[in-house]
């Protein structure tokens, strides 16, 4: 199964996201969230997010999904630490809460690592108001 | 017994601590007002991790490289924190730095900060504070000058580099939200950038010269 990280400044985001996403998989998930620094604060590190990718990881890739731009940053550093591993990791760009969702329901389906990047771009353009 | 590299990063440390504040409420007027506690609380874990006694330059580097990735929170985290990963790789096994080492630990700094950050000058980034002292630090050599030379050489350029952000917008980070209303405010990460430089001249006068 495709892994999933949620990569947040804030642990609390991540680990609400993570709630909402695993209550739609049940326990057939691999998704990690590293949200905040280690003391709790707002803040991202490079470091627990490498962690994360090393965890979620089944051997068919992970997608990482980030909230705002240091996020991608911290996840850009942490992708380079790992260059010379043989995961194949992609961040996806799209919303975090929205995207995080759409990912896990396709990686828990057996989507391939391209078709969850492909949730979570989806994933900007849904309408909430009908 | 402390290395000389250890105490000009506790030099460091000290003119961020010292200047936690007055980052912060610059960061304040155009950001989230976080930049100078980021900034201290990840050079202090600097001072806390980094082995005192370790004479390789290169793994000292990369030491605080790691922390500050970690430690320190926000954007300048991942740019200071690459920056000095990649400075690491240029200095590989040295103990003692002559003027062309800390040029090609500057460039592959800045190189570091470009790469990760995707800014140039002219964008009110740190950018605009390295590259101006990276640029002196070359003339400098040029011209014949000593390391101590070049060093207030770099940080006077920084300094110009300071000045010259107030007058641009920012088009990177949370500054740039605020576009035209950045113009008038020097940027966090360039100021930050020149105190750290001015720290290591003043451990360069006090300890080297």
């Amino acid at each position: 199964m495709v892994g999933i990280v949620i990569a947040s400044h804030s642990r609390k985001v991540a680990e609400g996201i993570y709630d909402l996403a695993t209550q739609m998989t049940g326990s057939n998930h691999s998704i990690v969230q590293a949200g905040g620094m280690d003391d709790g604060s707002i803040g991202t590190d490079a470091i627990l997010i490498q962690q994360a990718i090393l965890s979620a990881d089944q051997g068919e890739g992970v997608v990482i999904i980030a909230d705002l731009g240091s996020a991608v940053l911290s996840t850009q550093t942490a992708m380079e630490l790992l260059e010379n591993e043989t995961i194949k990791v992609v961040i996806a760009d799209g919303p975090i809460l929205e995207g995080t969702i759409a990912a896990a329901v396709q990686a828990s389906i057996g989507a391939t690592l391209d078709e969850v990047v492909e949730a979570v771009e989806s994933a900007r353009d849904v309408l909430k108001l009908i | 017994m402390t290395t000389a590299i250890y105490r000009c990063l506790e030099k460091i440390n000290n003119a961020i601590a010292d200047n936690k504040t007055f980052l912060s409420d610059l960061d304040g007027a155009i950001g989230d007002a976080d930049h100078g506690i980021n900034m201290a609380r990840g050079f202090g874990e600097v001072i806390a991790q980094v082995p005192q006694d370790e004479e390789d330059i290169s793994i000292v580097l990369k030491k605080v490289g790691m922390v500050l990735i970690s430690k320190v929170g926000g954007a300048s985290g991942p740019l200071y924190g690459t920056a000095f990963i990649k400075a690491a790789g240029a200095v590989n096994g040295k103990r003692v730095l002559d003027l062309d080492d800390i040029i090609a630990l500057l460039e592959a700094c800045l190189n570091g900060i470009k790469m990760r950050g995707k800014a140039t000058v002219g964008e009110k980034t740190m950018v605009d504070a390295i590259e101006p002292a990276l640029s002196a630090l070359k003339e400098g050599k040029e011209k014949g000058k000593s390391i101590g030379e070049c060093i207030e050489l770099a940080c006077k350029a920084a300094e110009e580099g300071v000045e010259y952000t107030k007058t641009i917008r920012a088009t990177k980070g949370r500054a740039s939200y605020l576009g035209d209303r950045s113009i008038g405010h020097q940027d966090p990460g360039a100021t930050s950038s020149m105190i750290i430089f001015k720290a290591i001249k003043k451990f360069y006068t006090d300890e080297i010269e």
